[in-house]
């Protein structure tokens, strides 16, 4: 059975067609002021790639923040359960996902079969997600790419100690004042992230394997971070960012 | 659409004269200086019952008043602000934060007219430093009298018992005398002894109907516990509101023997230890979609109601009134009373100490049947929300499924209510339990 999951995120929609559990085609667009266009238009692009028609997804199932204002869904669930699945799929040895994305961070406890066990989620705060990243590449007036790149050649700790993206931000421009290296300041601000979002998932069991996934896994010096903060391997699946649309695809054929 | 009803329902029968006697109560309050009664002010924990020996009376508890202003953002908003103008902080008791907000701006909830004027201020002094500063500012804002037993001398178990009864029932003799001075009316010991009879017998009967909801399907959902509770906290040293509990557990005996469910598709049954935030009553509705029943709330089973806990047989027991118990006298006189009271309050499962209080939990949790506990860390309330994380950890220990949310009881401000319900749901699918109407067909639920 065909059957795609659809992750409506605070920063992009994702998309994944499923075929009997194989990937058929991954798709993934601005989420934008309309989710459900945005949706419907992300999973037609899909379906093109894939090389079939609406006809043949019998069952779409809707994930993420934006969930529920996809109205042909024919179910949503939480990014909770999709992202146990999704690792779950990718990753059968994993039992911690950690998930970080543009607006928000959880942690998942979850069983051989993907089943969720416990799991603890930031609120209100935007210090240990993507969107913080995003933010402080601004004020370092660098692209992501380059603030991920310099700050794996760091080998300082320079001190943020703020557990609110607000305040981190004027504590990163006291640093540029200072002449502080951006290298150093980059490196600061992801081991800033990954220190508060360890903290959080610490609120659960973490059993290994342990693996990284949402759009800001794909962001190596975080990972590098959260193994340092964790105290143990960080598992990076291929397109981590897909992980919870997938896990919605799978639910969706359950 | 796979949503089936497994049980049969219907709205209680004595629902109409238990929202006729709540109202009473707070009417009662802008009446009831015209008919000669006394209106006073204090925590609903304390023993009011003993106010009847000044005669008629109306008993302001603070608590169901601030819960009352908090379930109506659009009276409780002008509230916190008119408050927090004052210059009084935002992170203090968010029940004082609605009522002092409300006499501050001279508006009744129940009415919308003037905020009562009390004749003075009189409680046990629970919640520490919180309740008694509350009632200060009131005493000192409306220029009243106040008096304050200190019984938190009852929330240890070291020490000598017997001298801290005499402790108590001391504090309690002295201030009889105190309330004929500030009334100049004579205290008539029979009189208070009969309205403790009535309060110490409602507060076994509610702890009875609390205990009613460990059948399958739940006869009593917790939104319309919520609705009937003013009385057995307001009204608890009357005969009406024992006619009344008679009644409803009656009812609920009944509902129980046809299997006359509150929630008829209930498939899921969550606790709390704590109030719920009251402008988010909603909550309850929304999951009742889940198949989710509330089946009970710890506070309100040992604060407005009593049982007995038999920790030894990890069970819990309709409570007996004391006159009842062994070894208990029979109330004669005011020192009769007085240490009655005083004995009572220490016995009473409300005074517990923390580590049998832990117990409780899991005692009440396996008595209602419950699949999983919800706790609320409260921004609105320090000394319901110490120890939640111990609590939860304790809990899970013993396999007892836990989601905690963070919010306010009493400030609508405070809480993200997009976010706890998305915390709830993942919270169910992790236990299995999805959304029944939103199931596709072939999708088991």
């Amino acid at each position: 059975m065909i059957t795609a999951g659809i992750d409506v995120g605070a920063q992009a929609v994702k998309v994944v067609i499923v075929s009997d559990g194989k990937v058929l085609a991954r798709n993934l667009l601005p989420t934008g002021f309309d989710p459900q266009e945005s949706a419907q238009k992300a999973l037609d692009g899909a379906i093109h790639q894939a090389g079939i028609s609406r006809g043949d997804v019998k069952r779409i199932v809707a994930t993420g923040a934006g969930r529920k204002s996809i109205a042909f869904a024919d179910r949503n669930i939480t990014e909770v359960t999709a992202d146990a699945k999704g690792a779950n799929k990718l990753m059968p040895s994993v039992r911690t996902v950690i998930d970080i994305g543009a607006e928000e961070a959880r942690g998942i406890s979850c069983d051989a079969e993907g089943k969720v066990i416990d799991f603890a989620k930031n609120d209100k705060c935007a210090a240990g997600a993507g969107a913080f990243v995003e933010s402080m590449a601004r004020a370092l007036e660098i692209k992501v790419p380059e603030m991920i790149e310099i700050s794996l050649k760091s080998t300082k700790d320079a001190p943020i100690n703020a557990t609110c993206a607000v305040f981190a931000e004027s504590e990163v421009v006291s640093l540029i004042h200072t002449k502080i290296d951006k290298a150093d300041i980059a490196h600061a601000v992801h081991d800033a992230i990954a220190s508060r979002v360890a903290s959080m998932v610490r609120r659960i069991p973490i059993d290994k394997d342990v693996a990284l996934i949402g759009g800001v896994a794909n962001n190596a010096a975080i990972a590098e971070a959260m193994k340092k903060h964790l105290g143990v391997d960080v598992l990076v699946p291929e397109n981590p960012q897909f992980v919870s649309a997938l896990g919605a695809a799978l639910a969706a054929a359950a | 659409m796979t949503t089936q009803l497994k049980y049969k329902t219907k709205a209680l029968d004595c629902w109409q004269w238990g929202k006729e006697l709540r109202l009473e109560a707070y009417q009662d309050l802008v009446t009831g200086h015209e008919r000669g009664k006394l209106l006073i002010l204090g925590c609903a924990a304390s023993p009011y019952g003993m106010l009847a020996g000044l005669g008629d009376f109306v008993f302001l508890a603070g608590e169901p008043y601030g819960a009352s202003v908090a379930a109506d953002p659009p009276f409780s908003i002008p509230c916190m602000e008119a408050y927090e103008a004052k210059g009084y902080a935002r992170d203090m008791c968010g029940y004082m934060r609605n009522f002092l907000g409300s006499m501050f701006l001279d508006k009744y909830y129940f009415t919308g007219g003037p905020f009562p004027k009390f004749d003075f201020a009189w409680s046990v002094r629970h919640c520490p430093a919180g309740h008694p500063k509350w009632h200060q500012i009131v005493a000192d804002y409306q220029g009243i009298p106040m008096n304050y037993i200190d019984d938190e001398t009852m929330l240890t178990c070291e020490g000598d018992q017997q001298h801290r009864i005499d402790y108590v029932a001391g504090q309690y003799l002295d201030s009889i005398e105190w309330m004929e001075k500030v009334t100049k009316r004579k205290f008539d010991d029979e009189k208070a002894i009969e309205a403790m009879r009535n309060y110490f017998r409602n507060e076994a009967l509610w702890g009875e109907i609390n205990l009613l909801n460990s059948a399958v399907p739940a006869p009593l959902d917790i939104k319309s516990y919520f609705a009937l509770m003013p009385i057995p906290m307001l009204r608890r040293h009357e005969k009406v509101a024992t006619q009344f509990l008679e009644t409803l557990r009656d009812e609920l005996k009944d509902r129980i023997a046809h299997q006359i469910a509150a929630v008829p598709n209930e498939r899921y049954r969550m606790c709390m230890l704590t109030p719920p935030p009251w402008s988010f009553l909603k909550i309850f509705r929304y999951l009742e979609n889940f198949g989710v029943v509330f089946v009970g709330t710890y506070v309100y089973l040992i604060n407005s109601g009593e049982v007995k806990f038999l920790y030894d047989e990890n069970r819990v027991i309709p409570a007996v009134v004391p006159e009842e118990r062994p070894g208990w006298p029979r109330m004669k006189n005011r020192e009769d009373l007085c240490r009655t009271v005083a004995r009572w309050r220490a016995e009473h499962p409300f005074q517990s100490h923390l580590d049998a209080r832990k117990k409780e939990f899991h005692i009440i949790f396996r008595h209602w049947n419950g699949n999983a506990y919800l706790l609320l860390l409260n921004r609105g309330c320090v000394p319901m929300t110490t120890s939640m994380y111990d609590f939860q950890r304790d809990l899970q220990k013993d396999g007892i499924p836990v989601s905690m949310f963070e919010g306010n009881f009493a400030d609508c401000r405070d809480i993200d209510e997009t976010g706890v319900l998305d915390r709830l749901e993942a919270f169910l699918e992790g236990q299995g339990i999805y959304k029944l109407r939103d199931a596709a067909p072939g999708i088991k639920e």
